[in-house]
């Protein structure tokens, strides 16, 4: 697996990423400059790292989804390669109209820092392919602004492509108006594109991947990746 | 031409900043209602006419400025 993960002024998780990628998942990684115009030859995965990029100036992801090394993703997911948005990174592929919908401030104002619990909604995508249907993952949030919110023709288009893929649920696997400490719309916490090469979510599975760190539950993502990387060649 | 462009969220999305706002002016006795935050961006443009100045600002904020699922502009050719 050769990944490429993006680094933006302000990005403060590539580090993360690139060491999940490294050193847990043994996989070759390399950080990209924004204002680079090519992804490392062969790049099976970009990851658009957490962050603050261009200090969120203007909208969060807004500035970022204009930079010189955006239009190697788009030509990269386009080919239909891997593109992971995590936290600042899902807000930039929105931007770049990479993935559909917005990320608003959170409901309550506040910054959100905690843990939190995610219902997987489909594990046919390589993202998920090693989790199983309905599990609740528990991984970490950092966002003042992951309230999830698209138009009612965007919502529509989301659920007749099954293009929700996580939702913030309660400890005990409940999916409510109350699970979503963000506020977001039918307590979305992931989405993929159609193609199913493109997911964003807030939650930080990077953060997620070794028991030192207290939670192991993100590491299922990567290992799904791993596993429909081989499935695939 | 002096361009000025103001960035709010639409009046259907809830504008948090907004909300504290109001009831800290509720709290020092003000009658404020339905107080919306917003952002202005000001820009010199050269264009022939204000219609003109006016079309290139629209263009740019549908480009940049405004993210149109949540944000709405009010352009203002100011000088």
């Amino acid at each position: 697996m050769k990944v490429a993960v993006l680094v933006f002024p302000g990005s403060n998780c590539d580090h993360d990423a690139l060491h999940v990628s490294q050193i847990v998942m043994g996989w070759e990684a390399h950080p990209v400059w924004h204002q680079d115009t090519e992804l490392p030859a062969h790049t099976d995965l970009v990851i658009v790292p957490g962050g603050f990029s261009y200090g969120d100036y203007l909208r969060c992801g807004a500035i970022a989804s204009l930079a010189p090394i955006m239009k190697a993703v788009h030509r990269h997911a386009d080919e239909g390669g891997w593109v992971l948005g995590i936290c600042n990174g899902f807000q930039i592929l929105c931007e770049a109209g990479l993935l559909p919908g917005a990320l608003l401030r959170n409901r309550g104002l506040r910054f959100l820092h905690q843990r939190v619990h995610l219902r997987v909604e489909r594990n046919d995508l390589p993202y998920t392919a090693s989790l199983r249907q309905g599990q609740i993952l528990e991984m970490p949030i950092a966002h003042g602004e992951g309230n999830y919110t698209c138009d009612e023709e965007t919502l529509a288009s989301l659920h007749a492509n099954r293009q929700i893929v996580f939702r913030y649920a309660h400890s005990s696997g409940d999916v409510n108006e109350t699970s979503a400490a963000n506020g977001s719309l039918e307590q979305i916490a992931g989405i993929i594109n159609p193609s199913g090469n493109i997911l964003g979510l807030m939650p930080h599975p990077e953060r997620a991947c070794e028991a030192s760190l207290g939670m192991v539950d993100g590491l299922g993502i990567f290992q799904s990746l791993e596993h429909s990387r081989r499935y695939v060649s | 031409m002096k361009i000025k462009v103001t960035v709010q969220l639409k009046p259907a999305i809830l504008d948090p900043q907004g909300k504290a706002v109001e009831q800290g002016l509720q709290t020092l006795g003000f009658n404020a209602r339905h107080v919306r935050i917003g952002r202005a961006i000001e820009f010199d443009v050269e264009a022939p006419t204000p219609e003109a100045a006016r079309a290139e600002a629209q263009k740019m904020c549908e480009a940049l400025l405004v993210n149109p699922i949540m944000e709405k502009a009010i352009i203002e050719v100011l000088s």
